[in-house]
């Protein structure tokens, strides 16, 4: 409401008037869900995530390394090559600072996402993710960051067997 | 000016592919397709268009995945949400334009991904005026099957016989997924799911994956392909409410024909079409459809198949590939299959299902439950 307008025209509808069938409406709960292959080169992956490990895929014509891994070049359009180990240590590319959670309420605490390049990919590859072990002043571009993994045993191989990226410590490179 | 198909590239059509992902799919219809038209996508293709339903996809806004398995990455692209007939006409008309020389269309269906296929084609109904009843989707094709059946006087054994043509077909199919010897009595006593249909009347759904790549006829000639000209195109849509659009013969279809028909200057379909792929994913579609295009008249065709007179050696092939019913419903790669099926044939590329002397085709498509929308192409070869 503003200074001059306490009310608007008409009737007001709450939350609860919708609940509590007020209101003329059709519910109707879709019956969809999805099994998806994730297909050769992502099931390697997703693989190799539970032994704590990122592997990539290298294409001989360009001469990259692919990261995530795929069977195909899209640069070359040709099938890629080798499997090869990268490392879980990179440089932030970009981030952001999300004051909202999913709910798009706030949150006292931020949540920090990013992009981190990948050491041993090819430049501009690697992965969104959570930063950890840092504060929204710490954080900046060029950073350099080491995955976090879950312990072994937790590990569903899922991109989440990483709980978050943080900054490298004393004497690890 | 003509345009024309320069490149055909198919992946076999399973139950499930659980080794691949779609975008592996994708890539191997895509690498067959290069293959064939012997071009770099990379360099000699100006447009990419794929044809999807995010709902069948499982995740939302697809055209953002498209690019990098079509060799399409930093070039042109676009989704038609639509069958793949609509992408190849959308195609055609983006090389009519002058701007376009090369372009590819490429539709395919993961339909092993979706868990819960019949919930996914439940949610196309309309949500306030059908859906609350709770059917299963599939009853509108009861119903359609049954007023086509009445008004057109076609005995149930003429369903049947369908089954058993277009299943026998899918055995001389390579790709076809679900190619069987079965007779007419056993689709007619095979079990009732939306009467007048029985399990048999009804596809089966499919993986795979079809690229087909198209090209004006001055860029056709500087990379000497050997064109299957897409002579006429055509779609259009019927009333989607179920309640008033026309059920006995298919209005989408006969519009869509005659669109395509006067592009093509074709005048007399019966006569100067040599074999003909229809959209059968229902056993009565493949009829109804049949009398929709103008190949048979109303009425017609259900005696003409019982007699033999849609069999690979008979006086109009319809559906040699096995047709849904014996290659599996492959969704919105539906009538991409059957434009590159009758391509196939009029190249003289269709291995042992080959027939002799076909020069001018028809592929038709239909946009599935519930829909009344759908599409026609007549393919030529020669001048």
């Amino acid at each position: 409401m503003t200074a001059r307008i306490s009310r608007w025209p008409g009737i007001e509808l709450r939350a609860a008037d919708l609940y509590d069938g007020k209101v003329t409406q059709t519910r109707f709960h879709p019956d969809a869900k999805y099994a998806w292959s994730a297909g050769e080169a992502m099931s390697r992956f997703l693989q190799e995530l539970q032994n704590g490990r990122f592997i990539a895929r290298t294409c001989h014509k360009c001469e990259r390394i692919l990261f995530p891994p795929r069977m195909f070049c899209e640069e070359c359009f040709r099938p890629t090559d080798e499997w090869t180990y990268i490392h879980d240590t990179g440089t932030i590319e970009t981030f952001s600072v999300s004051y909202l959670d999913t709910d798009a309420k706030r949150i006292a605490e931020p949540i920090l996402v990013g992009v981190v390049s990948l050491d041993g990919a090819s430049p501009r590859m690697g992965m969104m993710h959570y930063f950890g072990e840092m504060t929204k002043d710490d954080i900046r571009i060029g950073m350099r960051v080491k995955a976090e993994w879950k312990p072994a045993a937790e590990r569903r191989g899922s991109v989440l067997d990483v709980r978050y990226f943080r900054p490298l410590r004393e004497g690890e490179r | 000016m003509r345009v024309g198909i320069i490149g055909i590239g198919m992946t076999a059509f399973r139950p499930s592919t659980p080794e691949y992902n779609w975008k592996e799919l994708m890539f191997e219809a895509a690498s067959r397709a290069y293959a064939d038209a012997e071009i770099n996508p990379r360099e000699d293709v100006d447009s990419f268009i794929t044809c999807a339903e995010d709902y069948y996809e499982g995740f939302g806004i697809f055209d953002e995945f498209v690019p990098d398995q079509l060799g399409a990455a930093l070039r042109p692209t676009c989704t038609v949400s639509g069958d793949g007939l609509q992408g190849l006409a959308n195609a055609w008309m983006q090389i009519q334009t002058g701007l376009i020389d090369v372009a590819v269309v490429e539709a395919h269906s993961k339909a092993s991904d979706i868990v819960t296929l019949d919930g996914v084609i439940e949610h196309a109904l309309d949500p306030i005026w059908n859906k609350p009843l709770g059917a299963h989707p599939f009853v509108v094709a009861g119903l359609e099957a049954d007023a086509y059946l009445r008004a057109t006087r076609t005995s149930p054994k003429a369903l049947a016989a369908v089954v058993a043509k277009n299943r026998g077909n899918g055995l001389r199919n390579p790709l076809a997924a679900y190619g069987a010897a079965v007779d007419v009595d056993q689709a007619i006593r095979s079990e009732e799911r939306f009467a007048p249909l029985r399990a048999l009347d009804i596809s089966n759904p499919a993986d795979g994956c079809v690229v087909l790549v198209l090209a004006a006829e001055r860029a056709a000639k500087k990379l000497h392909a050997n064109p299957v000209w897409i002579r006429g195109i055509g779609w259009a849509s019927d009333s989607p409410s179920l309640e008033t659009r026309d059920w006995a013969g298919a209005t989408y279809a006969r519009l869509a024909a005659d669109m395509a028909y006067r592009l093509a200057k074709v005048r007399r379909p019966v006569t100067e079409i040599d074999v003909a792929e229809v959209d059968d994913r229902f056993s009565y579609k493949e009829l109804q459809h049949l009398e929709s295009i103008g190949l048979a008249k109303r009425g017609e065709a259900g005696t003409k198949v019982v007699h033999g007179e849609y069999a690979a050696d008979g006086r109009l092939p319809v559906n040699v590939s096995g047709g849904s019913l014996g290659c599996g419903n492959v969704f919105e790669a539906t009538g991409l299959h059957r434009a590159a099926e009758v391509a196939l044939q009029l190249r003289g590329d269709a291995g042992v299902r080959q027939l002799d002397g076909v020069r001018v085709g028809v592929a038709q498509s239909w946009r599935f439950i519930p829909s009344a929308t759908g599409a026609v192409a007549v393919l030529g070869v020669g001048a």
